[in-house]
């Protein structure tokens, strides 16, 4: 499970003299869900239209399977499905017409997979339909069955729920986990709602200015973070105690942040109550990942 | 490649565009059959009922006449034999040359939409085959997929040629159709003078000659079929180059009137005889008329398109491999 089926080697672009993309770099693995956070104009759609050939990037490499996106075009392109922004179609056409003309598109492809492709997706009721009549997240589903029409090893979804009502977006969301667990796609998300990408993602990319500032595991960069607030008395006394274990801010008159730390906290409780110090209050705070894109991107506006 | 093609013709036949064009097309040849139906009821109307073989006869004798004078130059002699042999036609087939029958709405129809009208309908197809992808934001679609950028406009350039071939054909088709109902479908080797060039504002006649009317027509239709493909590929360079297919229209609008408004003014302008939209005209040269501009020929007006046509393709094909999509 440790294949990787995108590899982003210092990625750049500039138009102009304006570079909007500074040195990217990244991989995905294998059958994992990879979120693309950032606000906007942070340089994800940009970075994603690279990944997907749409732009030529200034310097660096893009590789799909081991296939350069620039130099190895059909074959890289083989590996993946996409949809960029807004999933448009011909609206004139039917939803099958609309499979069948990018199947045409794709090295063989027989009519099963287009329907296996509809039925995954489950579209069959109004696949004959002309697209113009479909709701937006009929249109978004029709947009994966394009994406999936290939068989591809990787998946690139640019703000999949984007427009989407609440029950449209759950059913993304497991859809989502789905082809990734079940059929070992890898997906990269982008999106700019923090709450997605934590349900959604192993692993996330914070991308601000056209840099990426952090990549980790979801649970990895919650756990770091995570913090336990104090309401001590005297507070005095017991920043001094507790600066002695770890590193202790002072938040108002009478709360000490440290971080939590698995299996030492107790100990400094004890530490505190021998001294004579009491403990009136210990919450544990578990951030959100706004919390943390705030905190990393220095409070840019995010929506 | 041949489902790369498959999918643009698809796309073009479901958005009704051929039965637009064919549409406008009926339309106009009902109307302009009318109007020459009406044109001829007054002829007739002014000279009378007289037969029309009485008079043809009379002029084949007088024409006779004058060929036995003397003090007449060879060249006329030449001219004159023609005109008899022509008229002779007419006799002899039982067509009256003062009522054209269908192949001859044809002939004269197509030449009078050669700089205008047909480029029009050709603009229809052309005008947005790329830009409309862009619009629609469809393009990323296209562009993603294990196929070379070459290659998509490629299938998109073919599948404009075949549909120019097809608004050719049903041009031709149509108007051959519709007009003889009125005119009736006769007159297919009917004669036709061609092969005078003009030079220096006289009128050369030596190398004249007489032809039947399908040759003309074939003659004919090879070279509007050629305007159109040049047309269309310079429709579909804008196309790639304008996100907005209404400008790109716009722009090749102002292009061909310009053309047809320069042809009749630029005379002295010499240089402007480089301008593909003043040498639109080809059958012209066929028919004989005197070009916009002193020196035009045929074959000059073919290279000057020919060349404009290979740029509009390099340019096109060049910008659209390079471009980025945003």
């Amino acid at each position: 499970m440790s294949e990787v089926t995108l590899s982003v080697k210092n990625l750049r672009k500039a138009i102009g003299k304006r570079e909007i993309i500074k040195g990217v770099n990244f991989e995905l693995k294998r059958g994992e869900v990879f979120g693309f956070l950032g606000p906007n104009g942070a340089g994800k759609t940009t970075t994603i239209r690279m990944l997907v050939g749409l732009i030529k990037p200034t310097s660096g490499s893009i590789e799909i399977c081991g296939y350069n996106v620039v130099t190895d075009f059909t074959k890289a392109m083989s590996y993946l499905g996409c949809i960029v922004e807004n999933p448009e179609m011909y609206s004139y056409l039917s939803g099958w017409e609309n499979l069948q003309h990018f199947a045409r598109m794709l090295p063989k492809v027989d009519q099963n997979h287009i329907e296996e492709v509809v039925n995954l997706v489950r579209l069959q009721e109004r696949i004959h339909d002309p697209v113009k009549t479909y709701s937006l997240g009929m249109r978004q589903r029709l947009g994966i069955a394009q994406a999936l029409l290939g068989k591809p090893s990787l998946l690139i979804l640019d703000e999949p729920t984007n427009g989407l009502d609440p029950m449209g977006i759950r059913e993304m969301r497991s859809f989502i986990r789905y082809l990734a667990e079940t059929e070992g796609l890898t997906v990269l998300v982008s999106s700019h709602l923090l709450s997605e990408i934590q349900l959604m993602c192993d692993r996330v990319a914070i991308i601000t200015k056209g840099e990426i500032i952090k990549v980790d595991s979801v649970d990895n960069l919650l756990t770091l973070q995570e913090r336990l607030i104090w309401k001590v008395c005297p507070i005095e006394k017991a920043e001094v105690i507790l600066s002695k274990y770890t590193n202790v801010t002072k938040s108002g008159d009478e709360e000490l942040i440290t971080p939590f730390i698995e299996g030492e906290t107790a100990l400094w409780n004890k530490s505190l109550i021998e001294n004579g110090v009491e403990v009136k209050e210990m919450n544990r705070k578990l951030p959100a990942l706004e919390d943390l894109f705030l905190e990393m991107t220095g409070g840019e506006s995010v929506d | 490649m041949i489902n790369l093609v498959h999918n643009e013709m698809l796309k073009i036949v479901r958005r009704k565009k051929l039965v637009y064009v064919a549409l406008i097309i009926a339309v106009l040849v009902s109307l302009f059959t009318y109007a020459q139906f009406k044109e001829i009821e007054r002829r007739i109307e002014r000279v009378g009922s007289i037969d029309w073989r009485t008079t043809l006869q009379q002029q084949i004798i007088d024409t006779q006449n004058r060929l036995t004078s003397s003090g007449i130059s060879e060249e006329w002699k030449g001219q004159l034999s023609l005109r008899i042999q022509q008229q002779q036609y007419y006799l002899d087939h039982n067509v009256n040359p003062m009522e054209p029958g269908a192949p001859t709405f044809t002939r004269t129809f197509a030449e009078n939409s050669i700089t205008l009208f047909l480029p029009l309908m050709v603009m229809v197809i052309a005008a947005d085959l790329v830009s409309s992808e862009r619009s629609a934001g469809t393009i990323k679609l296209l562009l993603t997929r294990p196929v070379k950028r070459w290659k998509i406009l490629l299938s998109k350039y073919v599948a404009l040629i075949l549909s120019v071939s097809i608004i050719i054909f049903m041009y031709g088709f149509l108007s051959y159709m519709i007009s003889g109902i009125v005119f009736g479908y006769q007159g297919w080797s009917a004669p036709i003078l061609t092969g005078f060039t003009s030079e220096a504002g006289e009128l050369i006649t030596s190398s004249a000659q007489m032809i039947p009317q399908w040759q003309y027509l074939f003659m004919e239709f090879s070279l509007v079929w050629f305007v159109a493909v040049i047309v269309g590929t310079i429709t579909f360079m804008l196309s790639v180059l304008i996100r907005s297919t209404p400008v790109g229209m716009g722009v090749m609008l102002a292009a061909l009137i310009s053309g047809a408004i320069l042809s009749n003014m630029v005379s002295s302008w010499e240089t402007a005889k480089y301008f593909f939209m003043i040498n639109l005209d080809l059958t012209a040269y066929l028919a004989g008329n005197a070009p916009p501009i002193e020196g035009m020929t045929l074959g000059f007006s073919l290279v000057v398109l020919t060349i404009s046509g290979l740029v509009a393709i390099l340019i096109s094909f060049i910008v659209f491999i390079k471009q980025d999509v945003y």
